[in-house]
């Protein structure tokens, strides 16, 4: 279970202003919940992903993993706690092939066959791919599904995702809808999945909705998205 | 030969006991084992110390190993190694260079291989550099590389030099004139630096062949306070074309200079060069991070994969 208690998360802006992004939110998130986390651009949703897998550190408030105070703890240490994250712009390297993030998400050595296992499962022609440098050649969609790969490796109790269907073309987001109803139902694992993509919202338990840096809205599927398709009505949610 | 002198030689020549096909082990500045084949000739040379090695025309599927490896303190070593590589010809060449020093005096090689790829010959080059110190010695360790290479008519070489630390001071020449046309070369060079090391690479290449081209990669880490500079010079004297990428990533207190040159005597010399010169992205970290590596972790990969 993942409590934020009184969370606040303030940067500096140009004029030394502080500028609060994320305004004193608490929620709860249960175990083997799939969580949809949605809301106008800006409003604080990926500050609050990196918020919770500790890229940033919050300003005020407590993170409470199964208990846990995780407020203060690094990056590395709530990875290894069972905390995933998939980044919505993911990482390039220089030298590093797709099989060597797969072999460390994995956390132990894969052969092939085992490393090709994980892209087959989000539509990659593994064999085209294993060998590949996670570079520039790769394009922004190949890049995505290689980032939910190793999640699907690393198979940890909760994972966050950060826009996963940015850049991913038509055929291919069928498909991960279907990893993604997987990794829910199989695993009996948590997700919290940042997205504006009604298909995505549809198959979660609760949605979120963020604007300017505040809880809009938390509640059941059944009961938010339909406001967020009313058209005009879903406004209340995007003024 | 010894224990260190064998862990030298598997280290810099990935050779476990007597390598197959022709070599010629160079031990504390001595010959310390050679054998030819029906189609490769060593021959000791008269006026200089060193070996020419003389690749018969046609020959495929062979190699040649021809490590150097200094295990005494204080030894200065100098040797002039020639390649005549013959028309046809597909070889694979390895050589590697491995100091162990025990003392307080300084080790040395330099070398100065030549290398003449012959008309249609292809040639893979491998080169090692290595250092190794018993623990509490001042003896540095110093080796300077001269590579110098001719390439003929349709000629292909390919050259994969390394050098990952071990080495107080260096310094990395290579000059290549692609004379024929369509001669190729191929350069992968790696290098790392650590403690108050010093390394200068130079290459030099002059394409004078019609259709020539000149692919030249290089990969540099610099930790600590070691320094490092990095120089290509390339000249297109004829229809050619060349791509240089110089990279580099500094740590601590590392200072890296790069001079990149390109040339074009030719109006259809397409010459390109890129360079980068920075540290280690902090989401490259965070990303492995997320992985739950430790950031030391993160950062031996991101090297490691770097200069794979």
């Amino acid at each position: 279970m993942l409590e934020l208690k009184n969370v606040t998360f303030q940067v500096s802006d140009e004029k030394d202003q502080d500028k609060e992004i994320i305004k004193d939110i608490s929620l709860t998130i249960e175990d083997q919940k799939f969580i949809a986390i949605t809301g106008p651009n800006g409003g604080g949703k990926s500050t609050l992903a990196k918020l919770i897998v500790g890229i940033y550190e919050p300003s005020e408030g407590q993170i409470l993993y199964n208990g846990t105070d995780i407020t203060h703890m690094s990056v590395t240490d709530r990875a290894k706690l069972g905390i995933s994250f998939a980044f919505q712009t993911p990482v390039r390297f220089k030298g590093i092939k797709v099989k060597d993030l797969i072999r460390l998400a994995a956390g132990r050595e894969l052969s092939i066959g085992a490393a090709c296992a994980y892209l087959s499962e989000v539509g990659l022609c593994a064999k085209d791919y294993i060998e590949r440098e996670v570079d520039g050649s790769l394009s922004g969609g190949e890049l995505k599904r290689i980032e939910i790969a190793q999640l699907i490796a690393r198979n940890t109790e909760l994972s966050v995702l950060d826009e996963p269907e940015a850049g991913i073309d038509l055929w291919s987001f069928s498909n991960l809808i279907k990893v993604f109803e997987k990794m829910r139902e199989d695993r009996k694992r948590s997700i919290i999945i940042i997205s504006h993509q009604e298909r995505i919202l549809d198959i979660a338990d609760e949605i979120l909705v963020m604007r300017d840096g505040q809880v809009a809205d938390f509640g059941k599927k059944d009961e938010i998205l339909p406001e967020l398709l009313k058209g005009t009505a879903a406004c209340k949610y995007y003024q | 030969m010894d224990k260190v002198q064998r862990d030298l030689l598997e280290t810099v020549a990935d050779i476990h006991g007597v390598p197959e096909g022709a070599y010629n082990i160079r031990a504390n500045g001595k010959l310390g084992g050679r054998a030819t084949t029906a189609n490769i000739d060593i021959v000791t040379k008269q006026d200089n110390p060193g070996i020419d090695i003389i690749i018969k025309p046609g020959t495929v599927n062979e190699s040649v190993h021809i490590p150097v490896i200094i295990s005494e303190s204080g030894l200065s070593d100098m040797v002039y190694n020639d390649f005549y590589i013959g028309e046809g010809s597909d070889v694979v060449i390895v050589a590697g260079c491995g100091i162990h020093n025990c003392g307080d005096q300084s080790s040395r090689h330099d070398g100065i291989h030549t290398f003449h790829v012959g008309k249609n010959a292809r040639v893979k080059y491998i080169e090692k550099h290595y250092g190794e110190k018993d623990p509490d010695v001042s003896g540095a360790n110093i080796m300077n590389p001269t590579t110098v290479v001719y390439v003929d008519e349709g000629g292909y070489i390919e050259m994969e030099t390394t050098q990952i630390m071990g080495i107080d001071h260096t310094v990395r020449d290579t000059k290549a004139y692609l004379n024929g046309e369509d001669a190729k070369l191929v350069i992968r060079d790696k290098l790392m630096t650590h403690k108050d090391q010093h390394a200068d690479a130079i290459f030099d290449v002059e394409m004078n062949g019609i259709g020539s081209t000149c692919d030249l990669i290089s990969r540099a880490v610099a930790k600590d306070d070691s320094t490092q500079t990095f120089k290509a010079a390339i000249v297109g004297n004829a229809r050619c074309s060349s791509h240089t990428e110089c990279d580099a990533i500094i740590m601590d207190n590392a200072k890296i200079s790069a001079t990149p040159e390109i040339k074009a005597n030719d109006l259809d010399a397409a010459l390109i060069h890129e360079a980068a010169i920075g540290r280690i992205a902090g989401e490259q970290l965070i990303k492995l991070m997320t992985l739950g590596l430790t950031e030391e972790e993160a950062e031996q990969e991101i090297i490691a994969g770097f200069l794979k």
